[in-house]
């Protein structure tokens, strides 16, 4: 057998394979790096940059850093949680994120990640935007307040589910999830609620209707154990619906 | 995989309705931006995709849209779905480019659509001025459409008239050297619906401006000689050429020439392309405009000789919207090159040698101007940087291998291959051979393109421009370097200041801020918004330049700008978001007086702008006196 090769992340030596990001392989490895817009069923996108690590003074996304021999990566720094920390803030004062007010609060991995990183407060000024609310579709609600812009719906719906239900549209500060349909409305489109699309969402944006606080407060996802030994909820459990 | 696009270079983009002298001119009730039926955009779409006599091809996408925005003034929603179908694309991807480019719009601009350059250099030849005076005379509020739908006047970013602004574009097309006379002469022509057409010429007229010519613009080659060079010694040896003459890309960041060829060369496809990077988006920066309309042979037999060596059938010019007017020229000398065999099938009688070069608009996005973005807008989607690896000249436009370079980098191949290497080595420094073109700006006596040999130092270059009194230079445009008069002796050239030519000089009578709050705002307003350190903290960097602008900042949020900036310049996916807060974070540093100065005497103000919350009030009640202000209030531009 061949000798493996592998990088260090945080000291600890991570063997990966030809083609492997630093990310798939840290995952693989059980390795945690916080991240919001990557899931391993999906190409890599880049754009959250919470998984931003520091690799010989250069910082990069792990994401879609492409992981080489005996590279020294830094991931848990207090200076590289310091930059995510301010990441996730900029996301926070983005939209509008009422956590007590979320469904998702508890099983969303922006505010896991954010209790990851210790982020205390939101620290930057609020933008308070004006975000509509879509709730045109018979079992799945929009709310464009809570979208980070992940790219994860687009990416599912074009490449899962062959639908292309979700785009990305506009630019800067005024990007927004629009709807494939003739009405520009959800309940147009051909949005399923068993569509990969429909479950990718890592925050309150994508949610189905009628199944409010079935799990309650206090049992969810993240409320007794940090999300870098319960991992993401929006990948595929066999655990879970 | 998407197919390429054909050529729908016949259509002409010259012809707007409001050019023909019989045209009436809509209303709003009546503008078929509202009220167009489904029948007529149908007719329309026809139309155009018969007379492009093109194979539907989503990467055409953009290049209908601007054809529509043109037709109609702005994309009616019947045109987005009839386009969506026969170009078998979701109709959302369709409105996600809409919403994405200046250039086009979802709802009627006015019928004369006039758009006031947005630089620094602008607004230092009195440009605000001038919008607030057409504004009042035509009676229309900044970025709406005035009732009888006659006329929008709005701002767009830096359309390359540094030279000779304040500049606007009317319908798209540049007009440029305003003053108040020719505002209200415009005005004139607005009220009574005079077409385009019948405008003055000489408002049109844009002048080269060429202060200073070094080896690139004055040792000309004829037509196809760089071609029959190619042909003559063969493309390995023409390669070495380039590599020994030294050639760095001149977009700015100088990347080996011969190198980038030879990596697409040795990559294995079945297809190759040359794109040239004609989006000139950084402000300040006008050589390109100057190269296209002087010395478009020369780019052509460039890039023709890249297609030689690499393999390439098919080209792209990416011409950025703002030089609409270049266009119909640009056409010509492809058609000419066409006839006289320089283009086409079996070039100069070279079987197999076959190579053609279409024109792709842009549409108001000065991330297009970032490679990756460029391929991206190429094939018809918005303007968001791909991921790297892989890089272009391993999968490029439609996957495959590409040479993307500047247009000043294709001119010079073109006569390194008539000149030879020694040519480019004669001029320069060592890891910089040759000379670079500057676009030079602001306070002088004569502003232009100057070409020096790289190595020149700045002091020298503002002697020779005629500026005195200088406080600053901001090299490299917005993105780039801001220079205090102790740097002055630092040189052009990659080992020291690398540039793509933008040159912008600032007497000691500026206020600096205003440059920096200008870069901040364009910077904000171009963000192509896919991630969040340049999204988000571009928007939260320039709300705090506006806070320290209205004397509302305290010492804590210059330290807040420092923590952005460094955060963007790390995390930022692509180079805009890393350089965006350049000349915030190196004004605090060599200038920080020009924000202590304004600071606010406590060490913490809240971000509440009671001012800025009290404008809806304003609006509703019509009231825009001092007495319905609290404090300053920024302008905004109305897209995004
Ligand atoms: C935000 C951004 C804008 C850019 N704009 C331009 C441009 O307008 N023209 C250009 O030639 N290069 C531009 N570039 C650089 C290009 O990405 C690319 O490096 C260049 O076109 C390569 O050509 P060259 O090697 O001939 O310089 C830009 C880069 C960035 C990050
Ligand atoms: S809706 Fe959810 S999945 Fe889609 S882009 Fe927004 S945050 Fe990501
Ligand atoms: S840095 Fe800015 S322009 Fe570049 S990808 Fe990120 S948001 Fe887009």
């Amino acid at each position: 057998m061949s000798a493996t090769v592998t990088f260090l992340l945080d000291g600890k030596a991570i063997p990966f394979q030809d083609g492997d990001t630093v990310m798939d392989a840290a995952l693989r490895a059980g390795e945690y790096i916080p991240h919001l817009c990557h899931n391993p069923e999906f190409t890599p996108h880049g754009s959250c940059r919470v998984c931003i690590v520091e690799v010989n003074g250069r910082h990069y996304s792990a994401c879609t850093l492409p992981a080489a021999e005996n590279m020294n990566v830094d991931n848990s720094s207090e200076a590289i949680m310091a930059k995510r920390r301010s990441l996730l803030q900029m996301l926070f004062v983005e939209g509008n994120h009422i956590c007590p007010a979320c469904e998702k609060s508890g099983a969303c991995q922006l505010q896991a990640v954010a209790y990851y990183t210790r982020m205390l407060s939101p620290h930057f000024p609020h933008f308070f935007p004006r975000r509509s609310i879509d709730a045109t579709h018979p079992d799945i609600i929009f709310y464009h307040n809570r979208c980070i812009l992940c790219g994860l719906c687009e990416r599912a719906s074009r490449d899962v589910d062959g639908k292309n239900v979700f785009t990305i549209s506009g630019r800067g500060m005024n990007s927004r999830v629009i709807f494939n349909s003739d009405s520009g409305k959800l309940g147009d489109s051909e949005l399923s609620i068993s569509d990969r699309a429909a479950s990718i969402c890592p925050v309150g944006a994508i949610l189905p209707k009628s199944k409010g606080y079935q799990v309650p407060i206090g049992q969810r996802l993240y409320d007794t154990r940090p999300i870098s030994l319960v991992g993401d909820s929006n990948i595929r459990r066999n655990d879970k619906t | 995989m998407q197919e390429p696009p054909d050529s729908i270079q016949q259509i002409s983009l010259t012809a707007p309705p409001w050019t023909d002298d019989n045209e009436s001119i809509a209303t709003q009730e009546t503008h078929p931006g509202y009220a167009l039926q489904m029948h007529q955009a149908e007719s329309f779409i026809n139309e155009l995709l018969a007379r492009a006599d093109a194979r539907p091809a989503s990467g055409s996408l953009l290049q209908y849209l601007c054809l529509i925005q043109r037709q109609y003034s702005c994309i009616p929603e019947t045109t987005v779905h009839v386009l969506a179908e026969r170009l078998s694309i979701p109709a959302s991807q369709v409105f996600s480019v809409i919403d994405f480019y200046t250039f086009l719009h979802r709802t009627p601009r006015g019928d004369f659509d006039i758009l006031f350059s947005n630089n620094i250099t602008d607004r230092m030849l009195g440009s605000q001025a001038l919008f607030g005076r057409l504004c009042q005379i035509l009676h229309v509020e900044p970025g709406v459409p005035r009732a009888d739908g006659r006329v929008t006047v709005d701002w767009t970013s830096c359309t390359g008239l540094c030279d000779q602004g304040p500049g606007m574009l009317v319908n798209g097309i540049a007009v440029s050297s305003l003053d108040e006379k020719r505002i209200n002469e415009i005005a004139e022509q607005v009220e009574n619906k005079t077409p385009l057409k019948q405008w003055p010429a000489d408002w049109f007229e844009i002048k080269d401006n060429i202060q200073r010519r070094d080896i690139l613009l004055s040792d000309q080659i004829v037509n196809g000689s760089a071609i029959e060079a190619l042909i003559n010694k063969g493309a390995e040896n023409l390669l070495q050429a380039i590599e020994q003459s030294g050639l760095r890309g001149r977009g700015g960041a100088g990347f080996p020439t011969a190198k980038k060829w030879r990596f697409c060369r040795d990559t294995k496809a079945d297809d190759y392309y040359v794109v040239c990077n004609a989006d000139e988006g950084e402000p300040g920066t006008f050589k390109d405009r100057v190269l296209l309309n002087s010395y478009a042979d020369n780019l052509f037999e460039g890039m023709t000789v890249c297609a030689g060596i690499i393999g390439a059938k098919k080209g792209y010019l990416y011409l950025r919207g703002e030089y609409l007017y270049l266009r119909e020229a640009l056409e010509e000398t492809l058609q000419q090159r066409r006839q006289s065999g320089l283009l086409g099938n079996n070039i100069l009688g070279q079987e197999g040698f076959d190579f053609d070069i279409d024109i792709h608009l842009g549409a108001g996005a000065y991330i297009c101007g970032e490679e990756s973005a460029l391929l991206e807008s190429l094939e018809g989607k918005r303007g968001i940087p791909r991921k790297r690896p892989p890089y272009p000249v391993n999968q490029g436009l439609f996957g495959k291998p590409t040479v993307i370079n500047n247009v000043e980098t294709f001119i010079n191949a073109a006569k390194i291959a008539v000149f030879g290497a020694d040519w480019l080595r004669a001029a320069g420094t060592e890891q910089s051979a040759g000379t670079k073109l500057l676009s030079i700006s602001g306070d002088c006596e004569r502003p232009g393109i100057y070409e020096y040999p790289f190595g020149t130092s700045v002091s020298q270059i503002l002697a020779d421009c005629g500026a005195a009194d200088t406080q600053a230079v901001q090299v490299a445009g917005a993105a780039g370097t801001t220079l205090t008069a102790d740097a002055f002796e630092r040189s052009i050239c990659f080992e020291d200041l690398a540039t793509g030519g933008s040159f912008m000089v600032f007497n000691q009578q500026r206020e600096l801020l205003a440059m920096v709050k200008n870069f901040s705002d364009f910077f904000r307003h171009e963000s192509c918004g896919f991630c969040t350190p340049c999204r988000v903290g571009g928007a939260l960097i320039n709300d705090l330049v506006n806070k320290v602008m209205v004397g509302h900042a305290t010492q804590l949020d210059l330290e807040e700008m420092k923590n952005i900036g460094s955060l963007m310049q790390q995390a930022s996916h692509c180079g805009l978001g890393a350089t965006a807060p350049n000349a915030v974070l190196q004004t605090l540093e060599k200038f920080p007086d020009i924000y202590t100065a304004r600071l606010a005497n406590r060490s913490f103000e809240p971000a509440f702008d009671i001012d800025a919350a009290l404008a809806p009030s304003r609006k509703i009640t019509r009231r825009d006196d001092p007495g319905a202000h609290i404090a300053y209030e920024p302008e905004q531009s109305s897209k995004p």
